[in-house]
């Protein structure tokens, strides 16, 4: 160590510098600067290749005036919008259950859960079937007496986001269910104990002390959640291939299909800085409530 | 104080008949009945004859079991101008998975031992450039990427795709083994280093004999992770080299031929086999696997 003055400063710990080059590379070479060739890159007319002739804010604008991207805006907030009640809900209404010291809890958080460990293509694929209406649930339900019976979301634009919202929750709320059940375990039994003796009935333990008490848990959910559904794509691409039309369209599939598809990757890059814009509208606030939190408390 | 206590404690047990137990053990039921009622759809599907699929209901047990789709959709099912079946992408998903997992959890955990034992100067900045660009969507990154790849030559390889692989699982992995060797003992860190082992000496002998868990839930998550990949797949490979989940996607959403369901769910169910069996062989490491790799979306 004495002999290591400043012009070796760089070589001090040097197999810990060795070990975090990929990091490095990682982290500035695609992740900083991959994001930012793309933003730069979403002011140029790019075509089949990237090239540099600025045209401002053109792409955006069409991008903002492109029907297919508007649905796909309104899609992705249908989606997500129900996506998030419902898994939370769902997530800590199963968890609530799974939580009253019953018998098979493992059994019953396995089946639960089960599904997460799919992949969104065979998740798409499954639903696509139990959804098609010649053969899926209306002709099973029509068959059974009830002939006018009507339940055909893929092939029903105005509806077919809500089919691929069933496929989704089906997949992910297990998820959500683990997530919020290590929640409720973290829980002091004291507060369950106090509760119990001024007489106060379960669910109103539930939802004035525990739910508040969960803060935490259900940011970090939400953050999770919010993030996976920004990327949603591959199961839109399995269950209903962003039909039927363009009915169920979503960004990350506009980006794709303009990049790799339409080869005009101008507009895919406008596309996917969009994306990435209200990733950081979801994540700074949570990182300020995260991190500037604690700095308070 | 416990030997004080000596009575039975907590609340009176219940009994098993009660009307809550019946309520609560039925309402689980009927939401595990619908959880795996996909599962047991595609498993009957599978195993049912077309004309059977025609007439019958998709929720009915097959009449007369058979076992040709399976057949079909492992070894003729077409995609394109290749009709070798499934066959193909699943060697395809192992041929990527394996190396993938391999580099990625071996540069991810000499990474996290670097960050948390061996800290350098700006190491922090770097570990939270990565940590921040796990929430960056692959949209905004996918293209220079493919400028990259195809730079070094590699895009369109098999190798194109571990690579890219490595990097998306980095910023998780790193997190995990990072947290995880922060938690080893300092002592046990300087006594190995008083007796004059290096930066390697003490990963490979010490750190990894004793964090053997960790590498099975980083394991678990990159296994099912990488093998449930569909949109890296489908970008940075080429047809004859697509992973299993593409080519599942395009033999079920083909435009071409007459559909056979029956071939097409078993071929869903096959690509699932292999999460699914790791899902039900790992239990509580799967969960703990997920719990930290939730925020990859």
């Amino acid at each position: 160590m004495s002999t290591s003055p400043r012009p070796y400063r760089l070589l001090r710990n040097l197999n810990a510098k060795i070990a975090s080059v990929p990091m490095i590379l990682t982290a500035l070479v695609i992740f900083v600067g991959g994001t930012a060739w793309t933003v730069f890159y979403s002011f140029t007319d790019s075509k089949l290749l990237p090239r540099l002739r600025f045209v401002g804010l053109d792409q955006y604008e069409r991008l903002w005036s492109t029907g297919r991207w508007l649905t796909s805006i309104e899609n992705l907030l249908i989606y997500g919008v129900l996506t998030l009640i419902f898994s939370l809900v769902i997530g800590f209404l199963l968890a609530v259950l799974l939580d009253q010291k019953i018998r098979f809890e493992d059994t019953f958080r396995t089946i639960f859960l089960y599904p997460f460990a799919l992949s969104f293509i065979v998740t798409g694929l499954v639903w696509q079937w139990i959804l098609n209406p010649e053969f899926g649930v209306q002709n099973v339900v029509r068959s059974l007496g009830f002939t006018e019976f009507v339940f055909d979301p893929l092939y029903d634009p105005d509806i077919v986001i809500y089919g691929v919202l069933i496929a989704g929750l089906w997949q992910g709320t297990g998820l959500i269910m683990c997530l919020m059940l290590a929640g409720l375990r973290g829980i002091d039994e004291d507060i369950w104990k106090a509760a119990r003796i001024d007489g106060i009935p379960t669910w109103k333990t539930y939802i004035f002390i525990i739910i508040p008490m969960m803060r935490p848990v259900f940011v970090t959910t939400l953050v999770i959640i919010m993030s996976g559904i920004v990327k949603v794509y591959d199961l839109v691409v399995a269950q209903t291939g962003g039909g039927p039309g363009n009915a169920s369209e979503v960004p990350a599939k506009y980006v794709y299909d303009f990049m790799f598809a339409a080869q005009n990757l101008g507009q895919g890059f406008a596309a996917s800085t969009m994306m990435l814009l209200s990733v950081v509208i979801i994540v700074v606030p949570w990182a300020y409530l995260e991190f500037g939190g604690k700095r308070r408390g | 104080m416990a030997d004080l206590t000596k009575g039975p404690r907590g609340a009176k047990p219940r009994k098993i008949l009660s009307r809550r137990n019946i309520m609560l053990y039925g309402i689980l039921f009927v939401i595990s009945v619908y959880y795996l009622l996909p599962l047991y759809v595609m498993v009957v599907t599978s195993l049912k004859g077309m004309p059977e699929i025609r007439l019958g209901n998709i929720f009915s047990p097959p009449v007369e079991i058979t076992f040709q789709p399976w057949v079909k959709a492992w070894a003729q099912a077409c995609t394109g101008l290749n009709c070798d079946g499934l066959s193909r992408g699943f060697w395809n998903s192992v041929q990527i998975t394996v190396p993938s997992v391999i580099l990625s959890i071996a540069v991810a955990a000499v990474n996290g031992y670097a960050l948390s034992l061996w800290k350098f100067r700006g190491a922090e900045t770097f570990f939270a450039i990565l940590i921040v660009g796990a929430f960056i969507p692959y949209q905004v990154m996918i293209y220079p990427i493919v400028i990259i790849l195809r730079e070094i030559g590699i895009y369109g390889t098999l190798w194109g795709l571990v690579l890219v692989h490595t990097i998306f699982g980095m910023p998780i992995l790193t997190l995990l083994f990072r947290n995880y060797f922060s938690s080893v003992p300092e002592e046990l860190f300087k006594a190995a280093r008083v007796d004059g082992a290096g930066f390697w000496g003490i990963f490979l002998r010490i750190m990894v004999p004793m964090s053997l868990p960790i590498f099975v839930v980083a394991l678990i998550l990159q296994v099912t992770g990488i093998w449930n990949d569909f949109l890296f797949g489908v970008i940075y490979t080429r047809p004859d080299t697509y992973p299993m989940t593409v080519q599942l996607n395009n033999i079920v959403n083909s435009v071409q031929g007459v559909k056979e369901y029956n071939v097409n769910m078993a071929a869903t169910l096959l690509t699932g086999l292999v999460p699914l069996i790791i899902y039900f062989i790992s239990g509580k490491l799967f969960v703990r696997g997920i719990a930290a790799g939730a925020v990859k979306g």
